[in-house]
């Protein structure tokens, strides 16, 4: 009956056409909404049950063992890889289950992957050109033009990341932690509302560490930001609150302190340290 | 405009003034020089020199997907091969009642076969205008549903060249055959005007000469509008890193196709323009073997810059002129010889030596200025 209300209602406006443009709804708190999500690869469960709630703005560090699924749900939530079952809400609004890679990264959700790969043979500043939130259809990116205001917003990118020295040099070029900050770059560029970030300081020196711990802290606040580390010191120099993944669910959740005192973490985790 | 942004670009001009240059001396060289004068060139050297100029366009087609898109494709005969023989066809129905059998409609070789009207995908083809739309048509089709299946799949690398050499393999097989309507293994020729011009007399030779360099200037521009704009930039971006470019919001898929259908309309005109000034078109443009010889003049050339592939495609021909008429049978041998040279010595073709003397001469001038700021 309420189908049929809706059939003949003239100004009802469906929810598939309003689901891709509209924007995020974070009104009641939460930006990235995990429930009951299961994966199995060929029997092995990656991901067991998860459930896990990022709120908007939040500055959020993932840990857990190898093999905990940490990357498994980066691919779920990014839309790569489609669980078997549960729901992954972005804000209250969009359904990630029902959505495609691309339409994901359109709707604001940027992912930087462990290894850095930016695109070598392009130029710095050609590289958060591309990252750019604009029209990506082929037509009007060939006739794109470099407007002012583009140009304005990936300079102050530029300097956020501490390139601007570099801005015309190609990318192949860069240190590996110029690398990686400039694929932090790309992903700004993209105006994201939610960043996920994979393995940021594996392979930097100490000096570059602290720079990156600097850039994730500043940009906590105006984005939601998920960062997934093994580097222990580097999670407690950002981190507010700590999530621990172990075999596909979570094991502890709180703050760096909480966490490492957590006798079951201990034994699964941080035991291995000690 | 993306189309007017190569014209204000040093290359482009450099480009476009050598190539205008060649034409025009080539024009004088023909028109005013005595034919007893050494510097006299023939009617039959210009043909050639249009001849080269056409492989220079396909090259430049080539280039544009593999140099730039990264798609190595093995089966960019089959598009220019359409496009000559959408040409072809044309050229066929303007003999009308002067072939040797004299049917006002019927092209000779259907005559030959006993076939007593034109199968339906010859008509149309008397008029120029829609002939010549055509030539783009065919191949920008062929290779839409071709690139369709295949970037929607994500087909790429390796099995992507299988698959292209693999579609002209079948193409040609299919040319060969009597009953498809083109000519069989004889192909069409006997071609006697274009657009009213006789193809025997020097003008129209010469006129043909200079339309071809025309549209490799226009080709060129088109490709490299492409290549400078965000579009080309993004392609480069596939090239490199598909699955980024993805995540980045990008539809590979399209940008793949349409670069893909340009590069193939491209080839088409080409081969439009190579079959009135060598007169026959048959199904040995679809070999595979011919595919692979376009590739291996762009990597001679210097793969994504362009310009190089035009030198590629020029110069082994002009090679292969040469050495067919003095050993025929060495020429694989030394295209073959020639291709593991650059290689090894010149991994970026002749582009690449080029770059790398301009840079040298750059460095003395300015002694490691920018490597100082890093």
């Amino acid at each position: 009956m309420s189908l049929f209300q809706e059939l003949t209602d003239r100004e009802h406006v469906f929810e598939f056409l309003t689901q891709v443009q509209s924007p995020v709804d974070v009104r009641h708190g939460p930006i990235l909404y995990l429930e009951d999500v299961n994966v199995s690869f060929d029997g092995f469960k990656a991901i067991n049950n998860l459930n896990l709630t990022i709120d908007d703005g939040e500055l959020r560090c993932i840990i857990g063992p190898n093999g905990a699924g940490k990357t498994t749900m980066m691919d779920i939530i990014t839309g790569k890889t489609r669980p078997d079952t549960g729901s992954v809400w972005f804000g209250s609004r969009h359904n990630l289950l029902t959505m495609n890679e691309p339409d994901i990264a359109s709707l604001g959700i940027g992912r930087k992957f462990q290894k850095p790969t930016v695109f070598e043979a392009l130029t710095v500043f050609e590289n958060l050109e591309l990252a750019m939130a604009t029209d990506k259809r082929v037509f009007p990116t060939l006739t794109a033009i470099m407007k002012a205001e583009y140009r304005d917003r990936i300079d102050e990118v530029l300097e956020m990341i501490g390139l601007e020295s570099l801005r015309d040099r190609l990318a192949g070029i860069l240190s590996h932690g110029q690398k990686q900050w400039l694929e932090i770059g790309m992903l700004l560029m993209q105006k994201p509302r939610l960043l996920l970030v994979d393995e940021p300081v594996a392979g930097m020196t100490e000096q570059e560490m602290e720079r990156t711990a600097e850039l994730l802290t500043s940009l906590a606040g105006k984005q939601s930001v998920v960062v997934v580390e093994h580097d222990m010191g580097f999670v407690r120099s950002i981190a507010r609150k700590v999530t621990v993944l172990h075999q596909g669910s979570v094991l502890a959740e709180g703050s760096m302190d909480q966490v490492s005192n957590d006798p079951e973490v201990i034994k699964v985790y941080l035991g291995e340290e000690a | 405009m993306w189309l007017t942004r190569p014209l204000q670009e040093r290359s482009t001009q450099i480009f476009l003034g050598v190539l205008f240059a060649a034409v025009v001396l080539v024009t004088f060289l023909h028109l005013f020089m005595p034919q007893d004068s050494a510097l006299h060139v023939s009617a039959f050297t210009v043909t050639l020199l249009g001849k080269y100029l056409c492989y220079a366009l396909l090259a430049v087609a080539v280039d544009l997907v593999w140099g730039y898109l990264g798609i190595l494709s093995l089966g960019h005969g089959a598009f220019f091969a359409l496009g000559g023989y959408a040409m072809g066809m044309y050229l066929m129905r303007q003999i009308g009642d002067r072939g040797v059998y004299g049917d006002p409609i019927l092209p000779d070789f259907m005559v030959f076969l006993n076939w007593q009207e034109l199968p339906w995908f010859w008509h149309g083809f008397d008029m120029a205008w829609f002939a010549f739309i055509m030539v783009l048509l065919a191949p920008g089709l062929l290779a839409l549903v071709f690139g369709f299946l295949a970037f929607r799949s994500r087909v790429t690398g390796v099995y992507l060249s299988i698959i292209t050499q693999a579609l002209t393999f079948a193409l040609m097989l299919a040319f060969f055959r009597n009953e498809m309507g083109f000519g069989g293994n004889n192909g069409l020729t006997d071609f006697k005007d274009i657009l009213g011009f006789n193809l025997r007399t020097d003008a129209t030779r010469l006129g043909l000469f200079i339309a071809t360099g025309i549209a490799l200037a226009i080709g060129y521009v088109i490709c490299r509008g492409i290549v400078t704009s965000k579009l080309g930039r993004v392609s480069v971006a596939c090239r490199d890193a598909e699955a980024r470019t993805r995540f980045l919001g990008y539809r590979v898929e399209r940008v793949q196709l349409f670069v893909f259908v340009v590069s193939a309309m491209l080839a088409g005109v080409a081969g439009a323009l190579y079959v009135p000034q060598v007169g026959i078109i048959n199904p040995s443009e679809f070999s595979p073997l011919f595919s692979i010889e376009i590739v291996v003049w762009v990597a001679l050339g210097g793969r994504a810059t362009l310009y190089g592939a035009v030198i590629g495609a020029i110069l082994v021909n002009y090679a292969k002129t040469v050495f067919t008429g003095i050993m025929p049978d060495a020429w694989l041998f030394a295209l073959g010889g020639l291709f593991v040279l650059v290689t090894v010595f010149l991994p970026k073709g002749i582009a690449g030596l080029l770059q790398k003397r301009r840079k040298a001469s750059q460095d003395d001038d300015t002694p490691t200025a920018q490597e100082a700021t890093v």
